[in-house]
């Protein structure tokens, strides 16, 4: 789960990193308002959750009231590579003259954290790791340990940052990985660091990206999950605690474990059809559980025809058979046509349970593939 | 032959007392498995499935000689779980549990290099040594004892897997889930270059998925150490980059590393074919065989 810029500043101020004077905005008469207060000149920033910002036109400087006005409605209601800008920051415009680089992400290669520090800030750092990885200074961090003060020095001078200001980045750099650990971040970045003409360091930016599996024990966060911003069906399959990815196509996927559905949309497209959506109900699902899987993929208007396949361990077949059949019965005429796959623990019982005048059932992966991508085009005709 | 389980290992559960510990305890026991004990605090003194029931796996392995344990605790729990399993000196550890915080089991991680237990998953099926012993959620009737190996990152992916083979009489040495998280125990090739050391494992399937670079090392590691031949699938090939599909490391960066496309080129050139259907990954190991 990934923060807005003004979230995660919030987090990074009440721990102490110096970020610069700013205020969240939704209308045009409440930008005038904030850049009254913050004077010029002025950031207006769109609180989108996508990469390139200022390159898609969602950062602008404004050195007047007038251009605040002109930026802010430009910016609120801007479509920004698919995601509608409801949000804006307004933020001081700091004067500097240089911009750093500072980030903490778990290496999964390694297992362990690394903190990652560069003298070329204010860029697409991912370009500057491929091009230039000399240029970003590295240091794995022991998680049992966390960060040693020496290593947080040591890779801000490893980074060549000025000395002057290299205690400044060593200290929030050790206050990033406070934050990286105590908050269960997966990442962890502040790009640029701003540093100013009279040697002080701000946070002009902040990404902050939460483990999901971690956010029981952070209630805080877990509430500034925007879901306004995302997909409509999306927010419903949070909703439901289904692991679901909307994709462009026709075909409806539904099945038990991540490789296995994953599996099912690569044969869609293998056997010539396109995939409408991931969508995972997870180990163990009951029978309430598989019919909020099937209202989630019907309600989507793209899906023509849908698969349900299922591998059981720890999901038997017979509860997925019950959920198949009480969310049929509900309707009075199916919307779309149904292909059932059940394999695995109680597969026979769930066989003999199965509504096979709601359902076609086929008791291959493939057989069941194919049939309902030749549904979806029958469908789509 | 068999790799990490056998009809000897003795079994620990943790969290029997839960619904699926109980569960998949009585699965287990009914497979064969030799499950001697288990471990929940506050729990000590009762009896589950016929199997008495411990505060701590220490005094379950003291009482009843346990040299493994699977955990089926909460995500919340279970990080300080396998730290128990891993305190207690056991052969190996089996993590069910899915969901469990990257950094808990950064930690983990940690201290599994400190120790001589082997640890695997979490957010797996566990290990299945067929006719002798299942550690884990894995569905045992599909399995057959055999002489074909196979690992891989995702549960149901193994059992549509094993269900190919074994329509076809290809029976199985043993058959492990890895899991499907950023941070696991038993990696892809622990589990190649216990295959190979294995006699009578003739070929392996390997099963890997986006994200990650497993299985990229893993192809390295099978065109520098191994002689049994390996036939591979790999799932998420139509998958979108930057999205999270299920699994927490079934993701594509946007730079191109970790995709399908990537394992399957690496895979190709240490000389193992990659099958488009799971189907397909059956035909190779036909051939081999």
């Amino acid at each position: 789960m990934r923060l807005h810029e003004y979230q995660a500043k919030q987090v990074f101020a009440d721990a102490g990193i110096p970020v610069p004077e700013s205020h969240l905005a939704t209308t045009v008469e409440e930008v005038v308002e904030a850049v009254s207060e913050i004077g010029f000149p002025a950031a207006i920033k769109a609180q989108v959750h996508v990469g390139g910002r200022g390159k898609a036109g969602g950062i602008k400087i404004a050195t007047s009231e007038e251009e605040a006005r002109q930026y802010a409605d430009e910016i609120l209601g801007m479509d920004l590579k698919g995601y509608t800008v409801e949000k804006v920051l307004v933020e001081e415009g700091v004067d500097f003259e240089n911009e750093l680089y500072v980030g903490i992400t778990m290496d999964r290669g390694e297992g362990e954290p690394v903190a990652m520090v560069s003298t070329e800030g204010g860029v697409d750092i991912e370009s500057v790791a491929e091009e230039t990885p000399e240029a970003i200074a590295r240091e794995h961090i022991d998680p049992a340990f966390g960060l040693h003060p020496y290593q947080a020095r040591k890779v801000v001078y490893d980074a060549g940052i000025p000395r002057g200001v290299a205690g400044d980045v060593a200290s929030i750099l050790s206050t990033l990985y406070d934050l990286y650990e105590s908050r269960d971040a997966s990442e962890i970045e502040i790009n640029p660091v701003m540093i100013t003409a009279d040697r002080e360091v701000v946070a002009a930016d902040a990404v902050m990206n939460i483990d999901e599996d971690a956010l029981f024990r952070q209630p805080d966060l877990a509430e500034m999950e925007d879901e306004a911003a995302a997909d409509e069906l999306e927010a419903k399959a949070n909703e439901y605690g289904f692991d679901y990815v909307r994709l462009s196509g026709n075909v409806g996927i539904i099945g038990n474990g991540a490789g296995l559905v994953m599996t099912t949309l690569d044969l869609v497209d293998h056997f010539g059809g396109k995939p409408a959506n991931f969508l995972d109900i997870g180990g163990g699902a009951k029978a309430e559980r598989v019919a909020n899987a099937l209202d989630m993929v019907f309600a989507d208007e793209n899906v023509d025809a849908v698969v349900f396949n299922i591998f059981g361990g720890i999901t038997r077949g017979d509860e997925v058979a019950k959920g198949i059949n009480e969310a049929l019965e509900s309707f009075d005429e199916i919307p779309k046509k149904v292909v059932v796959r059940l394999a695995g623990t109680n597969a026979e019982e769930g066989m003999e349970i199965l509504n096979t005048d709601l359902v076609e059932v086929e008791s291959t992966l493939e057989d069941a593939v194919q049939r309902a991508v030749e549904n979806a085009q029958e469908a789509g005709q | 032959m068999s790799i990490f389980v056998d009809d000897d290992t003795r079994v620990v559960v943790q969290g029997i007392t839960g619904g699926e510990g109980k569960f998949h305890t009585e699965q287990m026991i009914e497979y064969g498995t030799n499950v001697v004990a288990g471990a929940v605090p506050g729990k000590g003194g009762q009896e589950v499935a016929g199997v008495p029931v411990y505060d701590t796996v220490d005094q379950a392995v003291e009482a009843e000689d346990a040299d493994a344990s699977v955990v089926f605790v909460p995500p919340a729990f279970a990080g300080d779980a396998v730290f128990e399993a891993l305190d207690t000196d056991l052969d190996l550890a089996v993590a069910i549990t899915e969901g469990i915080p990257t950094q808990d089991m950064a930690k983990v991680n940690k201290r599994l290099s400190e120790v001589d237990t082997r640890l695997i998953g979490p957010n797996c099926p566990g290990i299945i040594t067929p006719g002798e012993a299942k550690l884990g959620i894995l569905p045992g009737n599909i399995f057959e004892s055999g002489d074909v190996g196979l690992v891989s990152r995702s549960g149901t992916l193994t059992y549509q897997v094993v269900s190919n083979l074994t329509e076809r009489g290809i029976g199985q040495t043993t058959a492990i889930g890895i899991g499907g998280d950023p941070i696991i125990g038993t990696s892809f090739v622990d589990a190649l270059e216990a295959f190979e050391a294995d006699s009578e494992t003739k070929a392996v399937v390997m099963c890997g998925e986006i994200g990650g670079e497993d299985e990229e090392q893993a192809a390295k590691f099978i065109a520098e150490n191994m002689d049994t031949p390996v036939a591979g699938f790999i799932a998420g090939r139509t998958a979108p980059p930057g999205k999270r599909m299920g699994h927490a490391g079934a993701i594509v960066s946007g730079s191109g590393t970790g995709t399908a496309a990537s394992k399957i080129d690496a895979l190709n050139d240490a000389g193992v074919p990659v099958g488009d259907t799971p189907n397909e990954v059956a035909d190779y190991i036909e051939d081999f065989l």
